[in-house]
């Protein structure tokens, strides 16, 4: 019996100009469990999110989703195959409503391509799931509002339910509760863990609770590289993890 | 529409909130020319209705999809050529096409000119893709003295729109017919327009101009729905341009050059990229004020230039946004305590502008006039352009606009807050 992953980075190297920002990812996710990245500031979090989903293009490595190579697709067709992300900065259509916002996400799921012979106040089907996906994160009564008057937790709220509109079997969140309050960060955990079920779900952040409460496993980023994939309790025991958290001083100078 | 259970008078009330605007839009155009049946107003209309189509057209690009194009008409101007060659070949017998239809070959040729060349002008928004179109027009002005036999060269390509063949038996020698025509295709293009903006397509296009970061990220190529908004977008423009080449019987290089691509950017920013509508009310604007302008002054073109400047400073959402903003007031009832303002502001406004406006026609006269000591015209009134009381009474007259405006607009502002207040008060009670 082999473990099936939905994701795998074998040696993944990225560089900006001549600085190596990710030096040698190797990280494996398992099909339907919700995985963490953790680390210290400027450890590469968002670059690794960003090649997993296209945004950028790996300068070395292997990047594959569900058993394929993805490495060198665009974000829409990596999208296609099943994988769908957040933006750690809000990144919604700013001039459009909760709901218009929502049935985009699901246009492409949904069949409609590029098509411009059907009317979208007639395909019912659609506009039901728009509202399913509404009420599923609690936004029901905020349908009609413009999402730039939305307040900061509605507009994440948002952002995951974009997210996860789509289907995809593989999600990315990106800083989901960055910048909220604890009982804003709760709901949105309850959130996460609703809209995740049976799916595979990576998740950077920074809130510890928030990790430790969500993740089935933990990975380590510190200066580009993994230096440790583990369940919550070994990550929180392990050595050399505290002691990237501590930023130890001697080992940074190597 | 309407089933049997459905209440007879609710089915009509719902048909009339439906389609009532364009019913009314069809019967105003049914009308119009029977009220104004002077050859220049009848000139004047048909001209209105193909900038609107036009105008729309160009902001299928600019409002819905974010892409502001420095040569637009080069599809509406292929549209025309090819449309003219078209009336040419029926003419000869070559090929059969009623006139009515001649629009659509203008139509097909704007979409096929547009794939041809968006494809590469919609693979980046934004500045490139403003870049790139002004390249076209460079290439297509090229092409049009390079290849004389097509473009016709300077004198353009003329046909005869008598065609044998017609749908509707008509002959179209009388420019009221040719009216009618026109305003037919007007609807058909405006509906199909519309209901355009309601498509996964043009959804998308607003998605991928409002966040072209986002859009791959929900499945989408946002190159290709920039290009398919782009090819649409030509095929409007060219029935557009099919139009113009049936009404005045003769397509030149002016159509397809850069000045009618200027000219469709500032009719549909004047009437509002934002709505849907705002188009129809810059390009309705813009070509009255054209075509009455060219006629009673030199210096048409300069007050074009300052009502656009004046338009992109002061309502950056155009004639459109304007309205649109007075809705709520409206609909609350209040709109009756701006009117004083309002009228202030417009004496105020007209002073100033009158005063502008003989200072710019003084050194007109002065400067393109053939006698410029000459006595000149300006309102009924002859005087010398170089003498000082004309200068005077323009320097007063600004003057006394400028200190008439000040306080209006402060007051306005002052106004709209306690209106605003009001109408948010009157929610909460």
């Amino acid at each position: 019996m082999t473990t099936e992953y939905a994701l795998s980075l074998e040696n993944v190297h990225k560089n900006f100009g001549g600085s190596e920002i990710i030096r040698g990812v190797n990280l494996d996710v398992i099909k339907g469990e919700r995985h963490a990245i953790i680390g210290p500031n400027g450890a590469g979090k968002s670059t690794v999110f960003n090649l997993i989903s296209g945004y950028y293009h790996l300068s070395e490595g292997e990047i594959k989703l569900n058993q394929q190579s993805i490495f060198s697709l665009e974000p829409h067709q990596i999208n296609r195959l099943g994988l769908c992300r957040s933006f750690q900065v809000t990144n919604l259509f700013a001039n459009m409503s909760v709901f218009e916002n929502v049935r985009c996400a699901l246009l492409w799921p949904m069949g409609y391509k590029y098509s411009f012979w059907q009317l979208l106040g007639r395909q019912k089907a659609l506009n039901d799931r728009a509202h399913e996906i509404i009420e599923l994160i609690n936004m029901t009564e905020r349908s009609y509002i413009q999402v730039g008057v939305l307040s900061y937790a509605e507009q994440r709220a948002l952002e995951i339910g974009i997210t996860v509109a789509g289907g995809a079997s593989v999600i990315l969140l990106d800083e989901p509760t960055a910048g909220m309050s604890s009982s804003e960060t709760e709901q949105a955990v309850e959130l996460i863990k609703k809209v995740s079920e049976g799916k595979t779900l990576v998740v950077v952040e920074h809130d510890m609770g928030v990790v430790f409460d969500l993740a089935d496993r933990i990975s380590v980023l510190v200066y580009g590289e993994i230096i440790a994939t583990d369940t919550p309790e070994n990550i929180r025991n392990s050595q050399a993890v505290q002691e990237a958290y501590l930023g130890k001083e001697e080992e940074e100078g190597n | 529409m309407i089933t049997e259970k459905t209440n007879q008078q609710s089915g009509m009330r719902l048909m009339i909130r439906r389609f009532g605007v364009w019913i009314g839009a069809a019967l105003l155009l049914v009308i119009l020319p029977q009220l104004f049946d002077s050859g220049f107003a009848i000139t004047m209309m048909s001209e209105m209705c193909i900038a609107i189509i036009f105008s729309l057209s160009y902001n299928m690009l600019l409002g819905q999809g974010g892409m502001l194009s420095f040569g637009h008409a080069i599809y509406y101007g292929f549209g025309g050529f090819i449309a003219i060659h078209a009336v040419n070949q029926v003419t000869e017998g070559v090929v059969v096409i009623p006139l009515e239809l001649i629009p659509l070959v203008g139509g097909v040729a704007g979409f096929l000119f547009a794939i041809l060349l968006g494809y590469i002008s919609t693979k980046k928004a934004g500045t490139t893709f403003a870049l790139i179109s002004l390249g076209l027009v460079e290439l297509v002005v090229a092409c049009v003295l390079l290849f004389p036999s097509f473009f016709g060269g300077e004198e353009g390509v003329s046909g005869d729109r008598m065609l044998e063949w017609s749908i509707t038996g008509t002959g179209f020698g009388q420019p009221i017919e040719v009216f009618y025509l026109i305003a037919f295709w007007l609807l058909v293009a405006t509906a199909l327009m519309y209901l355009q903006t309601q498509t996964p397509l043009g959804r998308m296009a607003n998605a991928v101009r409002d966040n072209p970061e986002r859009a791959p990220f929900v499945g989408y190529n946002i190159h290709l729905v920039r290009f398919f908004q782009f090819a649409l977008s030509g095929f409007f423009a060219g029935i557009a341009g099919g139009l113009l080449a049936i009404n005045y019987e003769i397509v030149n290089s002016e159509m397809i050059g850069a000045l009618a691509s200027g000219h469709v950017l500032l009719m549909t920013y004047i009437g509002g990229i934002g709505y849907f509508f705002g188009p129809i009310l810059g390009a309705v604007l813009y070509t009255f004020l054209h075509l009455t302008l060219v006629n009673i002054t030199m210096a048409g073109q300069l007050y074009l230039g300052v009502l656009f400047i004046v338009i992109i400073l002061y309502a950056p959402n155009g004639m459109a946004g304007i309205l649109m903003v007075h809705q709520p007031v409206w609909k609350a009832g209040l709109i009756k305590r701006l009117i004083p303002l309002y009228s202030a502001a417009l004496g105020g406004g007209l002073v100033a502008f009158l005063g502008a406006m003989i200072m710019v026609e003084i050194n007109y006269h002065l400067s393109l006039s053939i006698e410029p000591d000459a006595p000149m015209q300006l309102l009924g009134l002859e005087f010398l352009a170089n003498s000082w009381p004309p200068w005077l009474l323009s320097i007063a007259l600004i003057v006394a606009g400028y200190f008439i405006l000040k306080p209006v607009i402060r007051n306005i502002g002052h106004k709209w807050n306690e209106l605003t207040n009001e109408m948010q008060g009157g929610q909460t009670r």
